[in-house]
């Protein structure tokens, strides 16, 4: 087991549940779930609790993140996007917190699991559609219609516009899940090398310092990843959910 | 080659794993191959794609991420916000406090300027008349004085001429005098008055 990447991401039960024949157990994905959320909620909770004039260093950590993602939504979807900050907030939250806890060596990254981020994705249409239609009814078809189009090309556009829509929640899912999914086998797969190799006596320990120092690398081009994934998931946020407050506004 | 001297660790926990969902009893059955122990695990999928453990999953991903977004909208951005509301009003309020003050400065230098401007214009004023008195009285003062030494001038030069006159009018008895004194001592004998007189005029200059 100590060589096979894919262990990491084995779910085991815990508290084995199960309703109408589902198997809706409290799983090691469950746990750190719930890690996940106690700590991002319990850090930017205790960071402000003082609701200092002058903040400290947690509360300033707290208000960067905050101002980090306003600047971000207002930047991607105007002043008449605010309204979902605290959606986009939560999302980069998460996904940043999921991300850098499964940095930690033995614990279960969340985010590695396609079920999780194309929930998270599908959250994410999922608002642009419902909010879109209920806003601006039929107009909101209109994010399929970009301006300026002869009307010769215009299905053409159209249908490209249609799938580009669909495709967004698994691009959106894919990119997240591959990302994390891939860093954490690259990072197991040289790790076993290190081990493996150590096995072999004094030429592998020789030999085995170049996945060392591949894994070192390695650990911290992951930490770059985990935060520059969680970024990209909120700009895109941002993205789309510009399309439901300004449906023609390409 | 590594895979087997890595499969006696994994021996023991390939029992643990058997209590995983849908295990199935295959751990014996990794002793004779060594290799992909864990792929044939469970359902034998890649455990992302392995969909037995969806609902599990998007339950507990609906609960722990709908409590987190609750608490975000209910509690942190909410609180947040108004943290950074309140320093952003603070500091507004602070600014016009200052622009408040400076203004203040400004206008009592303002004062302080005028005020200096007047007294240095009244202390001129004072100084100029003040010179102007003295002036006046400087030349008042000598106008009289030179009135008072003219007129003592005159006033001496008169009694000069007078005791003049006077001394020139006794010169002449004098000489009679002296004549006749002069006279008696040479000749022992009494000269008349008149021709003394007459003598003396004779030669006297003329013009005394």
């Amino acid at each position: 087991m100590a060589n096979d990447p894919t262990h990491q991401f084995q779910i085991q039960k815990i508290v084995p549940i199960e309703i109408g024949g589902m198997d809706f157990s409290f799983t090691n994905a469950s746990l750190f779930m719930v890690a996940t959320v106690a700590s991002a909620a319990g850090f930017l909770y205790f960071a402000t609790s003082q609701r200092g004039l002058v903040p400290g260093r947690a509360q300033s950590l707290a208000e960067m993140s905050y101002e980090f993602i306003a600047s971000m939504l207002r930047e991607g979807a105007g002043s008449s996007g605010m309204k979902f900050f605290p959606m986009v907030f939560s999302l980069f939250m998460f996904v940043l917190t999921a991300n850098m806890l499964g940095m930690f060596p033995y614990f279960f990254t969340i985010t590695s699991q396609i079920i999780v981020t194309f929930a998270l994705a599908l959250f994410v249409i999922g608002t642009v559609v419902v909010y879109g239609f209920y806003k601006h009814g039929l107009r909101f078809l209109g994010v399929f219609v970009p301006s300026g189009v002869p009307g010769i090309l215009l299905p053409l556009v159209v249908t490209i516009e249609i799938i580009s829509f669909l495709s967004r929640p698994i691009s959106l899912s894919v990119r997240l899940f591959a990302n994390m999914l891939a860093g954490h086998i690259t990072l197991k797969v040289f790790s076993g090398f290190v081990a493996s190799l150590g096995a072999l006596g004094a030429l592998g320990i020789g030999g085995a310092i170049l996945p060392l120092i591949m894994t070192v690398a390695l650990t911290g081009l992951e930490f770059l990843v985990a935060f520059l994934q969680a970024y990209v998931f909120a700009v895109l946020t941002c993205m789309y959910l510009n399309d439901a407050v300004h449906p023609g506004g390409h | 080659m590594f895979v087997t001297s890595a499969f006696a660790q994994t021996a023991p926990e390939a029992t643990e794993t058997l209590a995983a969902p849908g295990a199935a009893p295959v751990g014996e059955l990794h002793t004779e191959t060594g290799v992909a122990h864990d792929d044939a695990h469970a359902t034998g999928v890649f455990p992302p794609f392995d969909a037995s453990t969806y609902p599990s999953q998007l339950l507990w991903l609906v609960i722990t991420f709908g409590l987190f977004y609750l608490l975000m909208q209910k509690v942190i951005v909410p609180r947040v916000g108004g943290i950074l509301e309140q320093r952003h009003d603070r500091i507004a309020q602070d600014l016009d406090e200052a622009a408040r003050l400076k203004a203040d400065a400004d206008a009592a230098v303002e004062t302080y300027e005028k005020e200096l401007a007047a007294a240095r214009s009244k202390a001129h004023t004072i100084g100029e008349s003040a010179r102007d008195a003295a002036k006046t009285k400087a030349t008042s003062d000598r106008a009289a004085i030179e009135a008072e030494l003219a007129q003592k001038l005159s006033a001496a030069e008169a009694r000069i001429g007078e005791i003049k006159t006077q001394a020139f009018a006794q010169v002449g008895a004098i000489a009679e005098d002296t004549a006749t004194a002069i006279v008696d001592q040479l000749i022992g004998a009494k000269a008349s008055a008149g021709d003394i007189k007459a003598a003396v005029v004779a030669a006297s200059p003329k013009e005394a």
